[in-house]
């Protein structure tokens, strides 16, 4: 930041200032904050099964081509229609995770590529699908607006945070965090998933069903990220752009990283990573540093996080070490080290 | 029958040109994803490789293109090279001296590459995009006489077609007949049988990196100087493209040399699908999802007896048995 000729303390001020520094803006953080939550726990929860989720992008353009479509076509009373596009949303997600999880349980396919293949069928299922059903009347590009009866913001809710992005997301995406947290930490379900993800083997040898496990871990990770789609598409916008996979898909990555896996963790993610996002349009305004700053650094912490390991095993080698001459000097006698 | 086959022979000749052109970024790029994988190195960074490939060739040709045309592309190609080089160090030193996550590292590396790369653009030209001046086509002087062959194979023709189809040639020979191919080739497959035979496999895989970076690099700079004409930040997902050629073609050049063109095919044609009376009644979407979902099923038939190196992906642990 200091190589472009500003101040860099005072393009931080502005960067969390811009997050956080009025109503508006805190409901817009947790706007942008909402499709992150559903991505990151939809990284978390298929690496606790050991799975790495890499195509939340793909499910999160299916979930939200499904509710948008769901929306543009029905006219039903609100409730009812937005309950409808979530579950669409939730199970064409859940359908564009499941299908690597298939074939990396039957074909041991592995599930990276596989979900980078699922990503841009669904960047190009999107590309055509939109301005062929659903085609804006401006722009070749995006798809018709929302009408108000099938979209997630609702008055009180945008009047509370003064005409804000914010919307009913918010709150589903909290509950969901309760229900992940609930399945991960109660239930048979979560625990076995768990056991799938620390040792296969060990997991298969007690009798339980591994590769029906990661076909649904698979198959829930996408769902989650199909619903953050819809937070995306029918929440914070109110349509679909074509020629984009979202970088939420990404950006999921990263927070689950950060949160260690653990869904409160994803929470408190999203909301940093909502208010890098809010806030690099205020820095850009008020200095002259470049938005894409905020993507910097989120690529940072997670090439960091890759190597983060590291750092742990050298903290744990030297702990063993310190151990080692302390039993030395005491005249113990330290057995083998390694 | 007969007229539909010499209808398809002449729009194979009418679109070759532009297969080409598409098929070329793709194979460098993939053979760069071929020495990467070989030596034990997943690179899921070859898309973010290229964009920092396509902006240092987008930088350097468009400070040279008014004092000197003619070299300031192959200029531009050979800053990407060094570029690409040097930032896939990054990859390396996280992959082989740290021991990280090859995966998590290389998406890092897509996403740094894809903001610096706009950062810096902005900063310099005040808007993210570059554009510049492409490379010229060019007739190849004798061969290009030859009555049909000649006309589709040799005008019209970029001569960095040339330089990465030698690049191919070379690449196979140094996998397969040098020391050095043998050696990067060990430590994909048994890198402690490599090492017990004093092979250096830190040094191989930071080599094979860098030599992965280089070739993507070059790749997003062809991108830029043949198909797209202007930096804007990223590669048009065929860093992605490019790793589904390198699987579809079983972590071999030959392999990679075919899927890269049916690739580069079936994508032009889904690009000019359009306009050619035969193709416009198959849906385009179709068209352009093909070669992922080849590659899907691709994938499954080879799961079975998959050529992938056996210690792609895992860090290098001497002290593991």
């Amino acid at each position: 930041m200091r190589l472009t000729g500003n101040s860099p303390i005072e393009g931080y001020r502005y960067l969390f200032s811009g997050g956080a520094m009025n109503i508006e803006r805190i409901g817009n953080t947790l706007a942008t904050a909402t499709p992150l939550i559903f991505t990151g726990l939809a990284v978390a929860f298929a690496f606790k099964t050991g799975l790495f989720n890499i195509g939340a992008s793909g499910q999160m353009l299916m979930g939200g081509l499904g509710a948008t479509a769901v929306g543009l076509t029905l006219a039903w009373p609100k409730p009812i229609l937005l309950t409808v596009m979530m579950l669409v949303a939730l199970f064409a997600g859940g359908l564009w995770g499941a299908i690597p999880g298939w074939l990396k349980a039957k074909f041991n396919v592995h599930e990276v590529v596989a979900s980078i293949m699922m990503n841009w069928i669904a960047f190009w299922t999107v590309y055509y699908a939109v301005p062929a059903y659903f085609k804006g009347p401006f722009l070749e590009t995006e798809s018709r607006r929302l009408p108000s009866s099938a979209s997630l913001k609702v008055p009180w809710l945008t009047n509370l945070f003064q005409g804000s992005y914010i919307n009913l997301g918010i709150f589903i995406a909290i509950a969901t965090i309760i229900i992940i947290a609930f399945i991960l930490d109660r239930t048979t379900l979560g625990y076995e998933l768990k056991a799938v993800g620390h040792n296969k083997h060990a997991a298969q040898a007690s009798g339980i069903n591994v590769n029906q496990r990661i076909v649904l871990s698979m198959a829930i990770a996408g769902a989650l990220a199909g619903l953050g789609g819809a937070s995306f598409y029918v929440g914070f916008a109110s349509n679909m752009q074509i020629g984009v996979l979202p970088s939420q898909g990404f950006d999921g990555m990263a927070v689950a990283l950060l949160a260690a896996n653990s869904p409160w963790g994803v929470f408190s993610g999203s909301i940093f990573f909502g208010i890098l996002h809010t806030g690099k349009g205020f820095m850009n305004a008020m200095t002259n540093i470049p938005p894409e700053i905020a993507d910097t650094i989120i690529a940072t912490i997670i090439y960091f996080a890759a190597t983060s390991v590291l750092v742990e095993r050298l903290w744990e080698r030297l702990k063993k070490k310190k151990i080692l001459r302390f039993l030395e000097k005491s005249d113990v006698g330290a057995g083998g080290g390694e | 029958m007969w007229d539909i086959i010499i209808q398809i022979a002449g729009i194979i000749v009418q679109i070759f040109p532009y297969a080409i052109a598409y098929t070329i970024p793709l194979l460098i790029t993939a053979l760069g994803g071929l020495f990467s994988e070989r030596s034990g190195v997943v690179n899921i960074g070859l898309e973010g490789l290229m964009v920092i490939g396509g902006f240092a060739g987008a930088l350097t040709i468009s400070t040279f293109q008014r004092s000197m045309p003619g070299t300031a592309i192959w200029l531009g190609l050979f800053a990407a090279f060094v570029a690409g080089a040097l930032f896939a160090l990054l990859h390396a030193f996280a992959c082989v001296t740290l021991n990280a996550n090859q995966v998590i590292s290389g998406i890092a590396i897509n996403m740094v590459a894809g903001a610096l790369t706009t950062f810096l653009a902005r900063n310099m030209t005040g808007s993210g995009n570059v554009r510049i001046r492409g490379m010229l086509r060019q007739d190849v002087p004798v061969l290009s006489e030859i009555p049909i062959l000649g006309k589709t194979l040799f005008t019209q023709t970029y001569a960095s077609t040339w330089v990465v189809l030698a690049i191919l040639l070379l690449s196979a020979f140094l996998l397969y007949k040098t020391k050095f191919g043998l050696r990067l080739r060990a430590c994909g497959e048994h890198p402690h049988a490599a090492d017990a035979a004093g092979v250096n496999v830190y040094l191989i895989r930071y080599l094979a990196v860098m030599l992965s970076g280089a070739f993507a690099g070059l790749g997003g700079a062809i991108f830029l100087a043949t198909v797209s004409g202007e930096f804007s930040g990223s590669a048009g997902g065929i860093g992605f493209l490019a790793l589904a050629a390198l699987i579809f073609g079983q972590w071999k050049p030959i392999g990679i040399l075919g899927a890269a063109f049916f690739f580069g095919f079936a994508t032009t044609i889904a690009n000019v699908s359009q306009v050619i009376p035969l193709f416009s009644n198959i849906p385009s979407i179709l068209l352009k999802t093909f070669p992922f979902v080849v590659t899907l099923v691709a994938l499954v038939l080879f799961s079975k007896s998959s050529q992938a190196p056996r210690a792609a992906g895992e860090p290098y642990d001497k002290g593991k048995r």
